[in-house]
């Protein structure tokens, strides 16, 4: 029972963790908490759904193609929504704009599919392996899988590459990076794809997994992400894969353990509790407090 | 001599960087004291442990013979211990007489029900406040522009009013960090001149740090010396000008 | 004198402006908080919920008159303003949003797991208690209020808070207090409203106090203006009227909600009132952009 909770939570934590990533990176950024987030998270779903259902692809390039499409919505809605923004406002201006994002995608679906729960299609032809007394089924062996490349994938991104340390140095500085030459605007135009296609591959294979998809999706998801994106550390893209897990694990044990009524309390709680104790959070730096 | 703030052994740690290491100072009353020192030396950390936004590692902070360390800021402020920012902290969008006033607020505790209601307490708070402001912001000549926003002041303008809502506050010890940054030559005399009336007049002592030897040699009476956290002098400008240590460390490297 | 209202206004347009005046008590609210003393708090619907549901069951199931149970509400959500400001204020900026955002969540699952509120069905059967004159009494007493709180001592702290915190403390200014005090009011305010609410309505459900409704809030302050009395109203009223208007629409009201928002962010991102403030309305002031090289 304990073994399969944790997979479970493991398999829950680490689509979380997508999501938390793309809130963290682009906070890291421009400090904005992106509320659309969320929605960018749906639309992939409902990508990966299309091109399943009506264009009849495998999976997995189903799985590359919803990304594809959230990287290019997400550049889009960053020109459109943020862009404008930078620098002529208050962050709280920011703030609204993603809101009213999010707002606007979220109904732009409930009018494209109506507002009722989507079953996805079987994709993927479901075992169950028995380890011990442990089962796991090939379905959260993909997700884990698909995650934890995607996860590296990034990591060897941000630390190994030279778009990934102009990433850093724009996350440290955005101005001084801006001095040493490299294009601010593509930069950011580039961690909101990122971000994005995380968020969509994220999308993608919880419809699978819990078999169904919602144009209010988006809303408890990012709010969760962005819970974990803090709980981690904002700013701090392992921080958010720990936070991620960490938050999927518990809810899950939290629902087995105590009571499936709390489910959406419990991460919240988690939260606050660990602000409470660490105000950074666990693996963001603390700041001294410069005077 | 009375002395009015004594610092034991401070010490102030952040992580693996030691920022601060046993330092001693004394401050008598009435004088203007200055603490000099290259950059990185922990002038500035000093400051933040004297008004409380830093908790030392180690080391007590007596003043007036009451030992104050883990104060809070706020509480700090009301014993009459009154600072300017080295990267200017004003109310930017906030009138300058608003910025003044604010500064008295430390005098009096504010009391919530007292200004929704408009109580008299209040009310002779606010007089009081108003009449502080127009005093210091002429003794300063901000006076024309006091409804004007912070931020739309100069930049020398804005240092100045921060001297004068530090000044609100009645206060005993005035710490001025850097006050003479990005100040021209005659703005720095006409400093010079203030901080002397703010001693002589107002019998305000003075702290201060600053780079401009110049006009720290002029009007400190006092000066101490921090180089990586250590104190590695102290005494008056004659002996810090001739002192080995010191122009080893600092003045030597000038190349002035 | 509501018969005299009822007689001559067009009863649609009479519960719009009670939603408007119930608007502007919880706008004044969060713009105490936010607008004002500058701390991003995005979960003000949730003590709008404990006053709705307080002041609720008191009047149906203990028989308390109208007027105490909307004070009881309002000190209800109050008081747990406070006890949630006390540790949560020390947390700043996205930090603190995200919590308030928390704490509204952990109040609405635990409405719906309520058994005196009635669970996921919420309550109903509240006689409708909430007038219109009734409403404009108390949004003319609570506007005056923040005027006169705004203009004090008090209010210029604030102020001074969201200005600059670490100043304000140099000043002598207890900014914790005077924080947790402010989201305490705000927090009054919210559940005033709620148990207004609740009384005009007739149902309340966990659902209707969500997050949405937090944002809801918080658009009506930065619309309006940041810290400004008159944005604020004007903000509530239009993001209250706006929806209807958008009727229209049908469908597409939500997504002319969302897409005018932005709009509304990138033509006037300071609020259609600016930082304009009572006291100030006669220096007008020009920003002065600064332009960085990642910004410009």
């Amino acid at each position: 029972m304990f073994w399969e909770q944790l997979i479970n939570g493991l398999t829950l934590g680490s689509t979380y963790a997508l999501i938390a990533l793309g809130y963290t990176m682009v906070y890291g950024i421009i400090q904005l908490i992106n509320f659309a987030h969320g929605e960018i998270y749906m639309f992939g779903a409902f990508a990966g759904l299309f091109l399943v259902t009506v264009l009849g692809v495998n999976i997995f390039v189903a799985l590359i193609g919803a990304m594809i499409f959230c990287m290019l919505l997400g550049i889009l809605v960053e020109i459109i929504a943020y862009r404008p923004l930078r620098g002529k406002s208050s962050r709280l201006s920011g703030l609204i704009s993603a809101i009213g994002v999010s707002i606007f995608l979220s109904t732009l679906m409930v009018l494209l599919r109506g507002p009722n729960t989507t079953r996805y299609p079987e994709v993927l032809n479901i075992h169950s392996y028995t380890i011990g007394s442990v089962e796991i089924s090939s379905l959260q062996i993909v997700i884990l899988l698909v995650a934890f490349v995607l996860m590296a994938g990034l990591q060897f991104m941000v630390q190994k590459t030279r778009l990934g340390k102009a990433m850093r140095a724009c996350s440290q500085d955005l101005d001084a990076a801006c001095l040493m030459g490299i294009n601010v605007n593509r930069i950011i135009s580039f961690t909101f794809a990122v971000g994005s296609a995380l968020a969509a591959a994220g999308g993608v294979m919880v419809g699978i997994y819990y078999n169904a998809v919602w144009p209010y999706m988006g809303m408890m998801a990012g709010l969760k992400a962005f819970s974990a994106a803090v709980l981690g550390g904002i700013g701090s893209i392992p921080g958010a894969m720990l936070g991620g897990i960490i938050l999927g694990v518990l809810e899950i044990f939290g629902v087995a353990y105590l009571s499936s009524s709390y489910k959406d309390a419990i991460a919240f709680a988690i939260l606050i509790l660990v602000l409470l104790i660490r105000p950074q959070g666990i693996m963001g730096q603390k700041k001294i407090k410069k005077v | 001599m009375q002395q009015i703030m004594k610092l034991e052994g401070i010490t102030q740690e952040f992580g693996g960087l030691r920022a601060l290491d046993g330092v001693d100072l004394e401050i008598t009353r009435g004088e203007i004291f200055g603490v000099i020192g290259p950059n990185g030396a922990g002038k500035t950390t000093l400051f933040n442990i004297i008004t409380g936004i830093y908790v030392p590692t180690a080391g007590n902070l007596i003043f007036n013979g009451q030992k104050i360390n883990g104060f809070p800021p706020y509480k700090i402020a009301s014993l009459g211990i009154a600072r300017t920012f080295q990267n200017i902290r004003l109310f930017n969008r906030l009138s300058v007489e608003d910025n003044v006033k604010i500064g008295t607020f430390g005098l009096e505790k504010i009391s919530f029900w007292g200004s929704l209601l408009g109580l008299p307490v209040e009310k002779k708070a606010e007089r009081e406040a108003k009449e502080k402001s127009d005093r210091f912001l002429q003794m300063l000549g901000l006076y024309e522009k006091r409804h004007e926003y912070a931020a739309s002041l100069s930049y020398g303008e804005q240092r100045r009013l921060e001297i004068a809502r530090a000044l609100a506050l009645d206060p005993v010890l005035l710490l001025l960090d850097e006050p003479a940054a990005g100040m021209n030559p005659a703005e720095k005399e006409e400093l010079m001149d203030l901080i002397r009336k703010i001693r002589d007049e107002l019998k305000i002592t003075v702290l201060l740090v600053e780079h401009d030897m110049n006009l720290v040699m002029n009007i400190c009476e006092r000066i101490a010396v921090l180089d990586y956290g250590r104190k590695i002098a102290e005494g008056m400008p004659e002996e810090i000008k001739n002192d080995e240590r010191v122009i080893m460390s600092y003045l030597g490297d000038l190349g002035e | 004198m509501d018969a005299w209202f009822m007689q001559h206004i067009d009863a649609y347009y009479l519960r719009i402006m009670v939603l408007i005046g119930i608007n502007i008590i919880l706008a004044l609210g969060l713009n105490l908080v936010t607008g004002v003393t500058g701390q991003l708090s995005m979960g003000h619907a949730g003590f709008m919920s404990i006053g709705a549901y307080t002041a609720a069951i008191l009047t149906l199931h203990y028989g308390v008159s109208f007027i105490g149970a909307l004070i009881a509400g309002a000190l209800m959500a109050a008081f747990f303003g406070f006890l949630i400001g006390i540790p949560t204020l020390r947390l700043e900026g996205d930090y603190l949003a995200i919590v308030t955002i928390g704490f509204a969540e952990i109040i609405r699952v635990f409405f719906l797991n309520f058994e005196p509120g009635g669970k996921a069905v919420g309550l109903y059967g509240m006689q409708q208690f909430t007038t219109f004159s009734l409403v404009m009494v108390i949004v003319i007493v609570v506007t005056l209020l923040n005027v006169k709180l705004l203009n004090s001592r008090y209010g210029r702290a604030l102020y001074a808070i969201r200005e600059n915190e670490i100043a304000a403390e140099a000043c002598g200014i207890n900014t914790t207090r005077m924080k947790v005090a402010a989201f305490t009011v705000g927090a009054f305010l919210a559940g005033l409203s709620g148990g207004l609410y609740s009384h005009y309505m007739g149902y309340i459900a966990p659902q209707d106090f969500g997050f949405m409704r937090s944002i809801e809030i918080l658009n009506m302050v930065v619309l309006g203006g940041m810290g400004s009395i008159p944005g604020t109203i004007i903000g509530a009223a239009i993001l209250t009227v706006l929806p209807e208007m958008l009727r229209i629409v049908a469908d597409y009201r939500l997504l002319f909600y969302g897409a005018l928002l932005v709009i509304l962010m990138i033509f006037r991102p300071n609020g259609i009132m600016g930082d304009i403030r009572v006291y100030d309305l006669r220096k007008r002031w020009q920003t002065k952009e600064v332009e960085t090289c990642s910004k410009s």
